[in-house]
């Protein structure tokens, strides 16, 4: 219990600690330890839980179980990599004179922000406080979004601001029509919003309501999470942002938001008796995957080009999720968490590779192997992961997805194949020539920190080879409580 | 003939003041204007949810109204009019599409959300259930305002409004939503309100104007201005 306490509260104290200090040197550096501080307490958590099981704490007003303790780590972990990341960036990005030393202090305070309510929405255990969560992180991110001050990234953010916004009003309302049904059962107040309460009630909670409610929550979260035809503002946000933004927008909002559809799920194919949330689910998740991947090729700036990427992978997600099953489910949860990993760490070798190069447009970018190994292997070494090359992570959730499809959803599998393989021509036809060749790339003033990068893929490769015991206990049982 | 008391009558009169002020926020041209119908409509919605609470009894829903008379008959209709001020934008704006059009595609919104709140409205067992369908028309109405109008201070008061429909549905349907609930959607709405005034300088400076027809760069096929990427 005092460890959730802990998780919450770190961020929080970094956020006014960097708020009240301003820009100074050590500010980067405060950002890394805060960061490092909120995983190691989140780490303390996850042990906890290891030993302990589920838990329920502070009046049941948090939870943590299989499902999202993961999450929880991913997130802590992700945040500090990108806190590492960011340091060097953004000292680059101040030399270059595209960022001021005020817009510094807001960047620190807003990120340490943004991951506190990642993890209040993660936490949480009650409905309205992950609705309220979710729009929190809309409004710390937009300011984030427009930081550089340019016309486009104005517009990305204004775009981002109100679409992402009519959407989570329409989670809200899905939310109030879920507190409708559950007030009847469970009383008003407070308990019947308490996700726990509406799960070991959810047979009965009425089903014409509920299927209304899921409609407007899959819709409202599913903006957020980026799913066709609500995906506009998601490619803008990302492309027009400073990277570490980018990264934890593409590695965390989006798992977060569709955790919060999944939560939904759950509940509501309690109370139907039909596979209405599941086609759903396959119908929007296809979708997704299918127009993301023609959009691909149609790209000239990289940022841009694995945004639609992310677009096309939380497709293939939400169709997991949309399949069930044991073995649906688990490989959706596999994949949120190498994607989270590998999309990141693409971001991060993006982010350097446009500095070493002075633009974002990918036919200028040329050559990043002969100026800097690092770069150029770690923008090499993330697509073919990304693409679902053995051994890494993604080839092992992609490939159990495919399976479940085909023995379940016969029909589906040949559009998810055809995507997958354009994706693949497209990615790797427009990677290919930026790390080999001429090169266009120049030395940068201060070294990129090329860690984060590594780590992330060599996790990555972890999970495809060999998952420890425990991640995969927790996801067979994230699994099963998902159904 | 069975006579309704009077409490529920008046929140009936007031729910339909409700949807006469988004009919006439849909068809205000000019911002200021706009602004004070903005605050009318919080005003009908802070009395209607303390009419709710006097007739059925609901002592939270009476810290539900002080909240919403302070933040949307007070603060932010202050917010917005001190803005207005400052980036001195009272001009009158044209619309997308033409006001009669407009209130047309109003009309049948109206229709189409009466019938969606109908299953709903019978299974509820609030006095308030016959206003839900009021307050989903409330909710299209601001959400075809959002998409009608293209400067950025209307299309904010849109969103706003479209808040007020949501609230008024919660509390037509529930008697309200938890307090913590309640309090947590206040301050997302408060610090984006927040937000958005620093947003809406950054614009201006940008762009000399709040009109988002400047806003075409960004476009499914192309990938920004050069100069984004420098």
């Amino acid at each position: 219990m005092i460890e959730i306490v802990v998780v919450l509260a770190l961020p929080v104290i970094g956020a006014a600690v960097l708020a009240a200090i301003g820009h100074r040197r050590q500010a980067a550096l405060v950002n890394v330890v805060a960061s490092l501080a909120t995983l190691v307490a989140a780490a303390a958590l996850t042990a906890r839980v290891i030993e302990d099981g589920p838990l329920l704490a502070l009046g049941k007003q948090f939870l943590v179980d299989p499902f999202n303790v993961f999450l929880v780590a991913l997130t802590a972990f992700v945040g500090f990599t990108t806190a590492v990341f960011s340091r060097p960036y953004m000292m680059i990005e101040e030399q270059h004179g595209r960022l001021t030393p005020a817009r510094l202090r807001l960047y620190h305070s807003m990120f340490q922000l943004f991951i506190f309510t990642m993890l209040l929405a993660l936490l949480t255990n009650n409905v309205g406080i992950l609705w309220v969560a979710m729009e929190a992180a809309t409004l710390t991110t937009v300011l984030l979004v427009s930081l550089y001050r340019t016309p486009a990234s104005l517009e990305a953010a204004w775009k981002y601001f109100i679409l992402c916004g009519v959407g989570i009003a329409q989670a809200l309302f899905g939310t109030i029509l879920l507190y409708f049904a559950a007030e009847k059962l469970l009383g008003a107040g407070g308990g019947a919003l308490l996700w726990t309460e509406l799960d070991a009630v959810r047979a009965d909670l009425e089903p014409t309501v509920l299927s209304l409610a899921f409609v407007f929550l899959l819709v409202g979260y599913g903006t957020k999470v980026g799913l066709v035809p609500l995906h506009n503002w998601l490619p803008d946000a990302h492309a027009e942002g400073p990277t570490p933004v980018s990264a934890v927008l593409s590695g965390l909002l989006l798992n977060v938001a569709l955790y919060a559809v999944v939560r939904c799920k759950v509940l509501v194919d309690g109370a139907l008796p039909g596979a209405f949330a599941k086609n759903l689910m396959i119908g929007f998740g296809l979708l997704s995957v299918v127009v993301a991947a023609f959009l691909l090729s149609r790209q000239r700036d990289i940022k841009r080009l694995f945004a639609y990427s992310s677009i096309e992978h939380m497709g293939i997600i939400t169709f997991a999720f949309g399949l069930g099953g044991p073995i649906a489910n688990f490989a959706g949860l596999l994949h949120m968490t190498v994607h989270s990993l590998t999309k990141s760490a693409i971001f991060f070798a993006a982010g350097h590779a446009a500095q070493k190069t002075g633009t974002q447009i990918m036919d200028d970018i040329r050559g990043l192997i002969t100026i800097s190994p690092v770069v150029g292997w770690g923008l090499a070494l993330g697509t073919l992961a990304i693409l679902g090359m053995p051994p890494f992570g993604v080839f092992a959730s992609e490939f159990l997805i495919l399976t479940s499809a085909m023995r379940e959803q016969p029909w589906a599998t040949p559009f998810l194949l055809t995507a997958l393989g354009v994706a693949f021509a497209a990615i790797f036809s427009k990677v290919q020539p930026m790390v080999f060749g001429e090169t266009t790339a120049s030395r940068l003033p201060v070294r990129p920190a090329m860690l984060p990068v590594f780590l992330h893929l060599s996790l990555v490769l972890m999970l495809g080879v060999w998952i420890p015991p425990f991640l995969a206990d927790w996801y067979r049982s994230a699994a099963r409580l998902i159904g | 003939m069975t006579s309704i008391p009077i409490g529920f009558q008046l929140i009936n009169l007031l729910a339909a003041i409700l949807l006469l002020l988004a009919f006439a926020m849909l068809a205000q041209r000019r911002v200021v204007s706009l602004i004070d119908l903005f605050a009318a409509q919080g005003f009908v919605l802070a009395l209607s949810t303390a009419v709710v609470a006097y007739t059925t009894a609901q002592p939270h829903l009476y810290q539900s109204t002080a909240l919403t008379l302070l933040l949307k008959v007070f603060l932010l209709p202050w917010l917005l009019h001190r803005l207005v001020r400052k980036l001195d934008v009272r001009w009158e704006f044209e619309g997308l599409i033409n006001i009669p059009t407009t209130m047309l595609i109003g009309i049948v919104l109206v229709v189409f959300s009466f019938n969606l709140a109908l299953p709903i409205s019978q299974l509820a067992n609030t006095v308030t259930r016959s206003t839900l369908g009021i307050a989903m028309a409330s909710i299209m109405l601001s959400f075809l305002m959002m998409i009608t109008r293209r400067k950025a201070i209307p299309q904010v008061i849109g969103f706003l409004s479209m808040e007020n429909g949501l609230f008024f549905a919660a509390t037509s349907a529930t008697y309200g939503m938890p307090m913590v609930v309640e309090l947590g959607i206040a301050l997302d709405v408060l610090v984006g309100m927040l937000i958005l005034g620093v947003f809406f300088f950054q614009i201006r400076e940008q762009f000399d104007s709040l009109d988002l027809k400047h806003f075409e760069t960004l476009r499914e096929d192309a990938s920004g201005p050069d100069g984004a990427a420098e």
